[in-house]
Protein backbone atom coordinates (compact mmCIF):
# COMPACT_ATOMS: atom_id res chain seq x y z
CA UNK A 1 0.00 0.00 0.00
CA UNK A 2 2.17 3.00 -1.29
CA UNK A 3 0.20 5.83 -2.21
CA UNK A 4 2.00 8.42 -1.45
CA UNK A 5 2.25 11.71 -3.56
CA UNK A 6 5.86 12.73 -3.65
CA UNK A 7 5.26 15.44 -6.41
CA UNK A 8 6.31 19.33 -5.42
CA UNK A 9 5.85 22.01 -7.60
CA UNK A 10 8.29 24.53 -7.63
CA UNK A 11 6.01 27.31 -9.20
CA UNK A 12 5.56 26.33 -12.70
CA UNK A 13 7.65 23.77 -12.23
CA UNK A 14 6.36 19.86 -11.57
CA UNK A 15 8.92 17.60 -9.96
CA UNK A 16 7.88 13.85 -9.53
CA UNK A 17 9.83 13.92 -5.87
CA UNK A 18 11.15 16.47 -4.15
CA UNK A 19 14.85 15.30 -4.16
CA UNK A 20 16.96 17.37 -6.39
CA UNK A 21 20.61 17.24 -7.05
CA UNK A 22 22.77 20.23 -6.12
CA UNK A 23 25.08 22.31 -8.69
CA UNK A 24 28.66 21.68 -8.45
CA UNK A 25 28.29 18.52 -6.88
CA UNK A 26 27.56 15.75 -9.94
CA UNK A 27 29.19 17.47 -12.20
CA UNK A 28 26.86 16.96 -15.35
CA UNK A 29 25.59 13.87 -14.86
CA UNK A 30 27.57 10.90 -16.24
CA UNK A 31 29.85 9.86 -13.72
CA UNK A 32 26.71 9.35 -10.88
CA UNK A 33 24.92 7.80 -12.93
CA UNK A 34 26.96 4.99 -12.52
CA UNK A 35 25.70 5.06 -8.87
CA UNK A 36 21.93 6.16 -8.94
CA UNK A 37 19.21 6.02 -11.31
CA UNK A 38 18.75 9.49 -11.99
CA UNK A 39 15.45 8.98 -13.70
CA UNK A 40 14.29 8.73 -10.11
CA UNK A 41 15.44 11.65 -8.51
CA UNK A 42 13.22 14.74 -9.02
CA UNK A 43 15.85 17.21 -10.88
CA UNK A 44 19.26 17.60 -11.20
CA UNK A 45 21.05 20.90 -11.50
CA UNK A 46 24.37 20.93 -13.33
CA UNK A 47 27.35 22.49 -12.31
CA UNK A 48 27.39 26.34 -12.98
CA UNK A 49 28.15 27.30 -16.97
CA UNK A 50 29.30 30.10 -17.61
CA UNK A 51 29.66 32.40 -21.43
CA UNK A 52 33.30 30.56 -21.62
CA UNK A 53 35.39 27.97 -20.42
CA UNK A 54 36.81 28.51 -16.52
CA UNK A 55 39.84 26.58 -15.92
CA UNK A 56 38.95 27.24 -11.76
CA UNK A 57 41.52 27.64 -9.13
CA UNK A 58 44.34 25.61 -8.87
CA UNK A 59 45.47 22.51 -6.29
CA UNK A 60 44.67 22.41 -3.24
CA UNK A 61 41.07 23.33 -3.57
CA UNK A 62 39.22 21.29 -0.97
CA UNK A 63 40.35 19.67 2.54
CA UNK A 64 38.12 18.06 4.93
CA UNK A 65 36.64 19.68 8.43
CA UNK A 66 34.88 18.84 11.39
CA UNK A 67 31.49 17.40 9.96
CA UNK A 68 32.01 18.93 6.53
CA UNK A 69 34.91 20.23 3.82
CA UNK A 70 35.80 23.35 2.48
CA UNK A 71 35.94 24.00 -1.16
CA UNK A 72 37.14 26.72 -3.58
CA UNK A 73 36.91 24.84 -6.85
CA UNK A 74 36.41 28.39 -8.47
CA UNK A 75 33.80 27.54 -11.22
CA UNK A 76 35.71 25.30 -13.17
CA UNK A 77 33.34 24.55 -16.21
CA UNK A 78 33.18 23.35 -19.36
CA UNK A 79 31.35 26.81 -21.08
CA UNK A 80 28.40 27.54 -22.93
CA UNK A 81 29.65 25.94 -25.95
CA UNK A 82 30.46 22.49 -25.24
CA UNK A 83 27.76 22.54 -22.09
CA UNK A 84 25.03 22.49 -25.44
CA UNK A 85 27.27 20.19 -27.54
CA UNK A 86 28.67 17.70 -25.32
CA UNK A 87 26.76 17.36 -21.87
CA UNK A 88 22.99 18.05 -22.83
CA UNK A 89 22.47 14.94 -24.80
CA UNK A 90 23.34 12.68 -21.63
CA UNK A 91 21.28 14.89 -19.50
CA UNK A 92 18.08 14.93 -22.14
CA UNK A 93 17.68 11.24 -21.93
CA UNK A 94 18.15 10.33 -18.29
CA UNK A 95 14.41 11.01 -17.70
CA UNK A 96 14.43 13.34 -14.99
CA UNK A 97 13.88 17.60 -15.00
CA UNK A 98 16.86 19.45 -16.04
CA UNK A 99 18.22 22.54 -14.42
CA UNK A 100 20.98 24.44 -15.14
CA UNK A 101 22.87 26.68 -13.34
CA UNK A 102 24.38 29.58 -14.39
CA UNK A 103 27.49 31.38 -13.31
CA UNK A 104 28.20 35.09 -14.86
CA UNK A 105 30.73 37.86 -13.91
CA UNK A 106 28.61 40.32 -15.27
CA UNK A 107 24.77 41.24 -15.79
CA UNK A 108 25.54 40.75 -19.59
CA UNK A 109 26.75 37.22 -19.01
CA UNK A 110 24.11 35.88 -16.96
CA UNK A 111 21.62 36.93 -19.56
CA UNK A 112 23.52 35.67 -22.54
CA UNK A 113 23.74 32.07 -20.81
CA UNK A 114 19.85 31.96 -19.83
CA UNK A 115 19.08 33.39 -23.47
CA UNK A 116 20.97 30.98 -25.23
CA UNK A 117 19.86 27.95 -23.03
CA UNK A 118 16.19 29.13 -23.26
CA UNK A 119 16.18 27.43 -26.88
CA UNK A 120 17.37 23.93 -25.58
CA UNK A 121 13.96 21.88 -25.24
CA UNK A 122 15.34 19.61 -22.56
CA UNK A 123 16.35 22.79 -19.77
CA UNK A 124 13.09 23.01 -18.04
CA UNK A 125 14.53 26.05 -15.24
CA UNK A 126 17.32 28.03 -14.50
CA UNK A 127 18.89 28.13 -10.74
CA UNK A 128 20.73 31.71 -11.31
CA UNK A 129 24.44 31.55 -8.95
CA UNK A 130 24.65 34.83 -7.44
CA UNK A 131 26.45 33.12 -4.12
CA UNK A 132 29.91 31.12 -5.08
CA UNK A 133 32.15 32.44 -3.03
CA UNK A 134 35.13 31.18 -4.60
CA UNK A 135 35.78 33.42 -7.73
CA UNK A 136 37.01 36.79 -7.77
CA UNK A 137 34.53 38.44 -9.90
CA UNK A 138 30.98 37.64 -10.18
CA UNK A 139 29.73 35.60 -7.58
CA UNK A 140 29.17 36.64 -4.20
CA UNK A 141 30.14 40.49 -5.27
CA UNK A 142 26.90 39.99 -6.95
CA UNK A 143 25.34 38.06 -3.93
CA UNK A 144 25.86 40.13 -1.25
CA UNK A 145 23.93 43.36 -2.80
CA UNK A 146 20.64 43.24 -3.03
CA UNK A 147 20.13 45.60 -5.72
CA UNK A 148 22.49 43.25 -7.68
CA UNK A 149 20.25 40.53 -7.35
CA UNK A 150 16.90 42.36 -8.25
CA UNK A 151 18.67 44.08 -11.33
CA UNK A 152 19.95 39.98 -12.01
CA UNK A 153 16.77 38.57 -11.41
CA UNK A 154 14.99 40.87 -14.09
CA UNK A 155 17.10 41.03 -16.54
CA UNK A 156 17.42 37.46 -16.52
CA UNK A 157 13.38 37.12 -16.49
CA UNK A 158 13.01 38.64 -19.49
CA UNK A 159 14.93 36.87 -21.49
CA UNK A 160 12.83 32.98 -20.48
CA UNK A 161 9.26 32.15 -19.72
CA UNK A 162 10.80 28.85 -17.95
CA UNK A 163 11.24 28.73 -14.14
CA UNK A 164 14.29 31.44 -12.40
CA UNK A 165 15.05 29.74 -8.90
CA UNK A 166 17.84 32.65 -7.90
CA UNK A 167 20.35 30.65 -5.50
CA UNK A 168 21.18 32.84 -2.35
CA UNK A 169 24.05 33.13 0.11
CA UNK A 170 23.87 32.44 3.55
CA UNK A 171 26.67 35.47 4.09
CA UNK A 172 24.62 37.92 4.37
CA UNK A 173 22.94 39.52 7.75
CA UNK A 174 19.35 39.22 6.14
CA UNK A 175 18.52 36.84 3.33
CA UNK A 176 15.15 37.86 3.51
CA UNK A 177 15.83 40.99 1.67
CA UNK A 178 17.14 39.18 -1.04
CA UNK A 179 14.21 36.48 -1.06
CA UNK A 180 12.30 39.19 -1.41
CA UNK A 181 14.22 41.12 -3.99
CA UNK A 182 14.14 37.83 -6.42
CA UNK A 183 10.04 37.43 -5.69
CA UNK A 184 9.52 41.15 -6.84
CA UNK A 185 11.49 40.53 -9.93
CA UNK A 186 9.54 37.30 -10.83
CA UNK A 187 11.48 34.88 -9.50
CA UNK A 188 9.65 31.44 -9.06
CA UNK A 189 11.88 30.27 -6.20
CA UNK A 190 14.75 30.75 -4.15
CA UNK A 191 17.49 28.17 -3.18
CA UNK A 192 19.31 28.59 0.01
CA UNK A 193 21.73 28.44 0.72
CA UNK A 194 24.95 28.00 -0.67
CA UNK A 195 28.11 27.53 1.20
CA UNK A 196 29.43 29.72 3.84
CA UNK A 197 32.83 31.25 3.75
CA UNK A 198 35.70 29.35 6.16
CA UNK A 199 39.02 28.68 6.40
CA UNK A 200 41.93 26.20 7.50
CA UNK A 201 45.40 26.51 8.11
CA UNK A 202 48.09 23.61 8.42
CA UNK A 203 49.32 24.19 12.39
CA UNK A 204 52.88 23.42 11.34
CA UNK A 205 53.52 25.32 7.57
CA UNK A 206 51.42 28.05 8.86
CA UNK A 207 49.93 27.87 5.71
CA UNK A 208 45.64 27.36 4.43
CA UNK A 209 45.11 24.35 3.25
CA UNK A 210 43.71 25.49 0.61
CA UNK A 211 45.32 27.70 -1.91
CA UNK A 212 42.32 30.50 -2.46
CA UNK A 213 43.09 30.88 1.37
CA UNK A 214 39.24 30.78 1.89
CA UNK A 215 36.48 28.30 0.72
CA UNK A 216 33.01 27.07 0.96
CA UNK A 217 31.95 25.21 4.02
CA UNK A 218 29.29 22.76 2.95
CA UNK A 219 27.98 18.96 4.80
CA UNK A 220 26.43 18.85 8.48
CA UNK A 221 28.37 21.26 9.78
CA UNK A 222 25.97 23.90 7.93
CA UNK A 223 22.85 22.68 8.13
CA UNK A 224 21.38 24.50 11.64
CA UNK A 225 22.81 27.48 9.82
CA UNK A 226 20.98 26.35 6.58
CA UNK A 227 17.63 25.63 8.27
CA UNK A 228 17.69 29.10 10.01
CA UNK A 229 18.13 30.62 6.83
CA UNK A 230 15.27 28.13 5.17
CA UNK A 231 13.00 29.27 8.16
CA UNK A 232 13.80 33.13 7.98
CA UNK A 233 12.28 33.31 4.28
CA UNK A 234 9.35 30.68 4.92
CA UNK A 235 8.14 33.22 7.78
CA UNK A 236 8.51 36.44 5.93
CA UNK A 237 8.25 35.81 2.04
CA UNK A 238 5.68 33.91 -0.09
CA UNK A 239 8.18 31.79 -2.36
CA UNK A 240 8.92 28.56 -2.76
CA UNK A 241 12.38 27.27 -1.37
CA UNK A 242 14.27 24.44 -2.30
CA UNK A 243 16.45 23.51 0.99
CA UNK A 244 20.25 23.11 0.92
CA UNK A 245 23.23 22.75 3.48
CA UNK A 246 24.42 19.38 4.66
CA UNK A 247 21.55 16.82 3.88
CA UNK A 248 22.89 13.60 4.62
CA UNK A 249 19.99 11.53 4.93
CA UNK A 250 15.77 11.58 4.51
CA UNK A 251 15.90 12.63 8.05
CA UNK A 252 17.55 15.85 7.52
CA UNK A 253 14.94 16.21 4.29
CA UNK A 254 12.31 16.07 6.26
CA UNK A 255 13.47 19.05 8.62
CA UNK A 256 14.20 21.34 6.00
CA UNK A 257 10.73 20.84 4.46
CA UNK A 258 9.25 21.31 8.02
CA UNK A 259 11.33 24.46 7.89
CA UNK A 260 9.94 25.90 4.74
CA UNK A 261 11.36 24.15 1.81
CA UNK A 262 9.27 22.85 -1.15
CA UNK A 263 12.09 20.51 -2.36
CA UNK A 264 15.82 20.06 -1.08
CA UNK A 265 19.07 19.39 -2.89
CA UNK A 266 21.59 17.23 -2.22
CA UNK A 267 25.06 18.20 -2.23
CA UNK A 268 28.26 16.89 -0.12
CA UNK A 269 26.72 13.94 0.28
CA UNK A 270 27.30 12.42 -3.41
CA UNK A 271 30.95 12.55 -2.60
CA UNK A 272 30.55 10.06 -0.06
CA UNK A 273 27.62 8.34 -0.25
CA UNK A 274 26.69 8.55 -4.04
CA UNK A 275 23.28 6.31 -3.84
CA UNK A 276 21.83 8.84 -0.96
CA UNK A 277 18.81 10.28 -3.39
CA UNK A 278 17.55 6.75 -3.90
CA UNK A 279 17.57 6.33 -0.37
CA UNK A 280 16.10 9.74 0.52
CA UNK A 281 13.70 9.24 -1.93
CA UNK A 282 12.71 6.07 -0.36
CA UNK A 283 13.10 7.34 3.81
CA UNK A 284 10.38 10.49 2.70
CA UNK A 285 8.13 7.79 1.17
CA UNK A 286 8.01 5.70 4.57
CA UNK A 287 8.12 8.41 6.68
CA UNK A 288 4.75 10.47 4.57
CA UNK A 289 3.10 6.39 4.87
CA UNK A 290 4.28 6.25 8.79
CA UNK A 291 2.99 9.74 9.54
CA UNK A 292 0.09 9.46 7.83
CA UNK A 293 1.02 12.30 5.27
CA UNK A 294 -0.97 11.15 1.45
CA UNK A 295 0.99 13.88 0.18
CA UNK A 296 4.54 14.95 1.30
CA UNK A 297 3.70 18.60 -0.21
CA UNK A 298 1.86 19.17 2.80
CA UNK A 299 4.99 18.93 4.94
CA UNK A 300 6.23 22.14 3.33
CA UNK A 301 6.20 24.54 6.30
CA UNK A 302 4.74 22.67 8.73
CA UNK A 303 6.67 23.99 11.31
CA UNK A 304 4.65 24.62 15.05
CA UNK A 305 6.42 27.64 16.50
CA UNK B 1 33.41 1.60 -10.86
CA UNK B 2 30.73 0.01 -8.10
CA UNK B 3 30.20 0.46 -4.18
CA UNK B 4 29.81 -2.34 -2.08
CA UNK B 5 30.32 -3.50 1.16
CA UNK B 6 33.25 -5.85 1.75
CA UNK B 7 34.35 -8.15 4.82
CA UNK B 8 37.56 -7.36 6.43
CA UNK B 9 40.05 -11.16 6.31
CA UNK B 10 42.21 -9.14 8.27
CA UNK B 11 44.60 -6.39 9.61
CA UNK B 12 48.29 -6.67 9.74
CA UNK B 13 50.89 -4.77 11.03
CA UNK B 14 53.93 -4.93 8.23
CA UNK B 15 56.26 -2.97 10.18
CA UNK B 16 55.98 0.24 12.03
CA UNK B 17 53.05 2.04 10.88
CA UNK B 18 52.64 0.23 8.12
CA UNK B 19 49.85 -1.96 7.72
CA UNK B 20 48.15 -4.19 5.54
CA UNK B 21 44.60 -4.72 5.45
CA UNK B 22 43.09 -7.81 2.84
CA UNK B 23 39.29 -7.06 2.46
CA UNK B 24 37.10 -9.72 0.53
CA UNK B 25 35.08 -7.90 -2.30
CA UNK B 26 34.55 -10.04 -5.48
CA UNK B 27 32.75 -7.78 -7.40
CA UNK B 28 35.35 -5.07 -6.97
CA UNK B 29 38.64 -7.31 -6.95
CA UNK B 30 37.31 -8.99 -10.55
CA UNK B 31 37.67 -5.22 -12.01
CA UNK B 32 40.66 -4.89 -10.67
CA UNK B 33 43.90 -3.28 -12.97
CA UNK B 34 47.74 -2.37 -11.44
CA UNK B 35 47.62 1.35 -10.38
CA UNK B 36 43.82 1.59 -9.54
CA UNK B 37 42.57 2.65 -6.61
CA UNK B 38 39.60 2.75 -4.63
CA UNK B 39 37.95 5.09 -2.32
CA UNK B 40 37.06 3.33 1.47
CA UNK B 41 34.10 4.83 4.09
CA UNK B 42 36.64 3.82 7.28
CA UNK B 43 33.53 4.15 9.51
CA UNK B 44 29.94 4.30 9.47
CA UNK B 45 29.49 7.60 11.00
CA UNK B 46 30.07 10.97 9.95
CA UNK B 47 33.63 11.13 11.50
CA UNK B 48 36.18 11.37 9.34
CA UNK B 49 33.89 12.78 6.96
CA UNK B 50 35.31 12.07 3.81
CA UNK B 51 36.51 8.97 2.57
CA UNK B 52 39.78 7.70 1.92
CA UNK B 53 41.64 6.88 -1.32
CA UNK B 54 43.76 3.94 -1.15
CA UNK B 55 45.44 2.76 -4.14
CA UNK B 56 45.24 -1.51 -4.90
CA UNK B 57 48.35 -3.11 -3.85
CA UNK B 58 47.13 -7.58 -4.53
CA UNK B 59 44.37 -8.79 -5.43
CA UNK B 60 44.35 -12.50 -4.43
CA UNK B 61 40.97 -14.16 -5.72
CA UNK B 62 38.19 -12.00 -4.43
CA UNK B 63 40.61 -10.72 -1.83
CA UNK B 64 42.24 -6.90 -2.44
CA UNK B 65 44.84 -6.11 -0.09
CA UNK B 66 45.45 -2.10 0.90
CA UNK B 67 48.56 -1.17 2.20
CA UNK B 68 48.92 2.46 4.01
CA UNK B 69 51.11 4.13 6.58
CA UNK B 70 49.30 6.01 10.36
CA UNK B 71 49.10 8.99 9.00
CA UNK B 72 45.77 10.37 10.67
CA UNK B 73 42.24 9.18 12.46
CA UNK B 74 41.07 7.88 9.13
CA UNK B 75 44.11 5.19 8.80
CA UNK B 76 44.30 5.00 12.94
CA UNK B 77 40.32 3.90 13.18
CA UNK B 78 40.89 1.23 9.64
CA UNK B 79 44.21 0.17 11.19
CA UNK B 80 42.05 -0.87 14.30
CA UNK B 81 39.88 -2.71 11.91
CA UNK B 82 38.65 -6.52 12.83
CA UNK B 83 38.58 -9.55 10.80
CA UNK B 84 34.66 -9.52 9.58
CA UNK B 85 34.06 -6.15 10.03
CA UNK B 86 32.26 -4.59 7.26
CA UNK B 87 33.75 -1.51 5.20
CA UNK B 88 32.55 0.17 2.34
CA UNK B 89 34.57 0.49 -0.90
CA UNK B 90 34.15 2.55 -3.84
CA UNK B 91 36.21 1.02 -6.88
CA UNK B 92 38.04 0.32 -8.76
CA UNK B 93 38.95 3.93 -9.50
CA UNK B 94 41.38 6.03 -12.01
CA UNK B 95 43.36 4.91 -15.04
CA UNK B 96 46.88 2.57 -13.52
CA UNK B 97 49.58 1.95 -15.30
CA UNK B 98 49.79 0.47 -18.83
CA UNK B 99 52.12 -2.73 -18.98
CA UNK B 100 51.96 -2.59 -22.54
CA UNK B 101 54.98 -2.35 -24.71
CA UNK B 102 58.19 -3.46 -26.19
CA UNK B 103 60.45 -2.36 -23.35
CA UNK B 104 62.31 -5.13 -21.76
CA UNK B 105 63.48 -3.78 -17.98
CA UNK B 106 60.94 -2.27 -15.58
CA UNK B 107 62.14 -0.31 -13.62
CA UNK B 108 59.97 0.41 -9.97
CA UNK B 109 60.89 3.58 -8.60
CA UNK B 110 59.07 3.45 -4.96
CA UNK B 111 59.30 6.18 -1.86
CA UNK B 112 57.88 5.36 1.39
CA UNK B 113 53.94 3.83 1.08
CA UNK B 114 54.32 4.84 -3.12
CA UNK B 115 55.47 0.90 -2.77
CA UNK B 116 52.28 -0.10 -2.60
CA UNK B 117 50.26 -0.31 -6.07
CA UNK B 118 53.68 -2.44 -7.42
CA UNK B 119 52.79 -6.17 -6.33
CA UNK B 120 49.47 -6.03 -8.31
CA UNK B 121 51.80 -4.56 -11.24
CA UNK B 122 54.52 -7.14 -10.27
CA UNK B 123 51.71 -9.65 -10.65
CA UNK B 124 50.22 -8.59 -13.89
CA UNK B 125 53.37 -7.70 -16.05
CA UNK B 126 54.96 -10.47 -18.37
CA UNK B 127 57.00 -12.89 -17.17
CA UNK B 128 59.52 -11.68 -19.53
CA UNK B 129 60.42 -8.49 -18.07
CA UNK B 130 63.23 -7.76 -16.31
CA UNK B 131 61.64 -6.03 -12.71
CA UNK B 132 64.33 -4.22 -10.73
CA UNK B 133 62.41 -2.65 -7.59
CA UNK B 134 64.53 0.86 -6.56
CA UNK B 135 62.65 1.55 -3.21
CA UNK B 136 63.67 4.55 -0.64
CA UNK B 137 62.98 5.79 2.11
CA UNK B 138 64.37 8.50 5.25
CA UNK B 139 65.60 5.62 7.19
CA UNK B 140 65.56 1.62 7.25
CA UNK B 141 62.13 1.71 9.10
CA UNK B 142 60.76 3.10 6.09
CA UNK B 143 62.17 0.71 3.41
CA UNK B 144 58.87 -1.20 2.40
CA UNK B 145 59.97 -4.89 0.66
CA UNK B 146 56.33 -6.21 0.68
CA UNK B 147 56.08 -8.58 -2.40
CA UNK B 148 58.49 -6.56 -4.60
CA UNK B 149 61.26 -8.06 -6.66
CA UNK B 150 64.97 -7.66 -6.85
CA UNK B 151 64.89 -5.56 -4.74
CA UNK B 152 67.52 -2.16 -4.10
CA UNK B 153 67.24 -0.20 -1.68
CA UNK B 154 68.31 3.36 -0.64
CA UNK B 155 68.09 5.35 2.45
CA UNK B 156 68.35 9.28 2.67
CA UNK B 157 70.37 8.64 6.20
CA UNK B 158 72.55 5.97 5.07
CA UNK B 159 70.90 2.82 7.55
CA UNK B 160 70.40 0.63 4.84
CA UNK B 161 71.69 0.44 1.14
CA UNK B 162 72.67 3.24 -1.02
CA UNK B 163 73.21 6.72 1.27
CA UNK B 164 70.72 8.84 -0.47
CA UNK B 165 67.96 9.33 -2.16
CA UNK B 166 65.79 7.02 -4.51
CA UNK B 167 66.44 9.37 -7.81
CA UNK B 168 70.18 8.87 -6.84
CA UNK B 169 70.46 5.81 -6.09
CA UNK B 170 68.55 4.99 -9.50
CA UNK B 171 70.74 7.03 -11.33
CA UNK B 172 73.76 5.05 -10.08
CA UNK B 173 72.39 2.09 -11.74
CA UNK B 174 70.99 3.45 -14.99
CA UNK B 175 73.87 3.06 -16.72
CA UNK B 176 73.03 -0.95 -16.93
CA UNK B 177 69.63 0.18 -19.19
CA UNK B 178 69.00 1.25 -22.07
CA UNK B 179 66.39 3.68 -22.63
CA UNK B 180 64.84 1.95 -25.72
CA UNK B 181 63.85 -1.31 -24.23
CA UNK B 182 63.22 0.50 -20.39
CA UNK B 183 60.38 1.50 -18.43
CA UNK B 184 59.96 3.41 -15.42
CA UNK B 185 56.92 3.04 -12.92
CA UNK B 186 56.89 5.13 -10.25
CA UNK B 187 55.07 5.96 -7.16
CA UNK B 188 55.72 7.79 -4.08
CA UNK B 189 56.07 11.40 -2.30
CA UNK B 190 55.41 14.97 -4.92
CA UNK B 191 59.29 15.83 -4.51
CA UNK B 192 60.48 12.46 -5.53
CA UNK B 193 58.14 12.09 -8.78
CA UNK B 194 59.24 15.74 -9.66
CA UNK B 195 62.64 14.95 -9.51
CA UNK B 196 62.25 11.58 -11.21
CA UNK B 197 60.01 13.28 -14.09
CA UNK B 198 62.86 15.76 -14.73
CA UNK B 199 65.78 13.01 -14.78
CA UNK B 200 63.77 10.34 -16.69
CA UNK B 201 62.42 13.10 -19.70
CA UNK B 202 65.88 14.30 -20.00
CA UNK B 203 67.09 11.18 -20.47
CA UNK B 204 64.48 9.96 -22.95
CA UNK B 205 63.20 6.94 -20.53
CA UNK B 206 59.85 6.23 -20.56
CA UNK B 207 58.26 6.72 -17.54
CA UNK B 208 54.76 6.70 -15.53
CA UNK B 209 54.13 8.18 -12.23
CA UNK B 210 51.42 7.13 -9.60
CA UNK B 211 50.19 10.70 -7.98
CA UNK B 212 48.08 11.33 -4.68
CA UNK B 213 46.24 14.01 -4.05
CA UNK B 214 43.20 15.32 -2.00
CA UNK B 215 40.14 14.25 -2.89
CA UNK B 216 36.55 13.81 -2.06
CA UNK B 217 34.44 11.55 -4.15
CA UNK B 218 37.23 9.52 -6.25
CA UNK B 219 35.36 9.20 -9.43
CA UNK B 220 35.33 13.10 -10.58
CA UNK B 221 32.16 15.22 -9.84
CA UNK B 222 33.89 17.14 -6.80
CA UNK B 223 36.68 18.26 -8.90
CA UNK B 224 38.71 18.47 -6.27
CA UNK B 225 41.90 16.60 -6.96
CA UNK B 226 42.75 19.04 -9.62
CA UNK B 227 46.50 18.46 -11.16
CA UNK B 228 48.17 20.82 -13.51
CA UNK B 229 48.71 18.96 -16.72
CA UNK B 230 51.48 20.29 -19.63
CA UNK B 231 49.39 21.27 -23.27
CA UNK B 232 45.92 21.02 -21.60
CA UNK B 233 43.15 23.65 -21.80
CA UNK B 234 41.90 22.15 -18.59
CA UNK B 235 43.66 21.15 -15.01
CA UNK B 236 43.36 16.93 -15.05
CA UNK B 237 42.19 15.13 -11.77
CA UNK B 238 44.11 13.13 -10.34
CA UNK B 239 41.04 10.41 -9.37
CA UNK B 240 39.99 10.22 -12.85
CA UNK B 241 42.66 11.28 -15.35
CA UNK B 242 45.15 9.45 -13.33
CA UNK B 243 46.48 8.69 -10.83
CA UNK B 244 48.81 7.63 -12.95
CA UNK B 245 49.93 9.56 -15.59
CA UNK B 246 52.54 10.07 -18.37
CA UNK B 247 55.57 11.91 -16.72
CA UNK B 248 55.50 14.28 -19.73
CA UNK B 249 51.69 15.05 -18.87
CA UNK B 250 51.73 16.68 -15.76
CA UNK B 251 53.59 19.36 -13.89
CA UNK B 252 54.07 18.80 -10.52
Amino acid sequence: MNNVDLSVKIGSLVLQNPVMLASGTVGYGNEISDFTDLSKIGGIVTKSVSLNPRKGNPPNRITETASGMLNAIGLANVGLEAFIKDKIPFLSDIGSTLICNIAASSIEEYVECTKTLDAEDSVKAFEINVSCPNVKEGGLIFGNDVNNVRVITEKVRAVTNKPIIIKLSPNTASIKEFAQAAKDEGADAVSAINTLIGTSFDIYSKKPKIKNITGGLSGPAIKPVALSKVLEISRNVDIPIIGIGGIMNWKDAVEFMICGASAIQLGTVNFINPSASEEIIKGLNDYCIETGLSKISDLTASYLL
Amino acid sequence: MIEKDGIVESVEELQTDIFILKVKAPQIAVLAKPGEFCNIKVSDSIFPFLRRPFSICDVEDDVITFQFNLVGEGTKLLSQKKKGDTINIIGTLGVGFNLLGNYENALIVAGGIGAAPFPFLIKNISEKKNIISFVGGRSKKDIIKYKLKNIIASTDDGSEGFHGNVVELLDSEIHKYDSANTKIFACGPNPMLRALSKYSIERGFACEISTESVMACGFGICQGCNIEGKDFDRFLLVCKDGPVFKAEDVIL
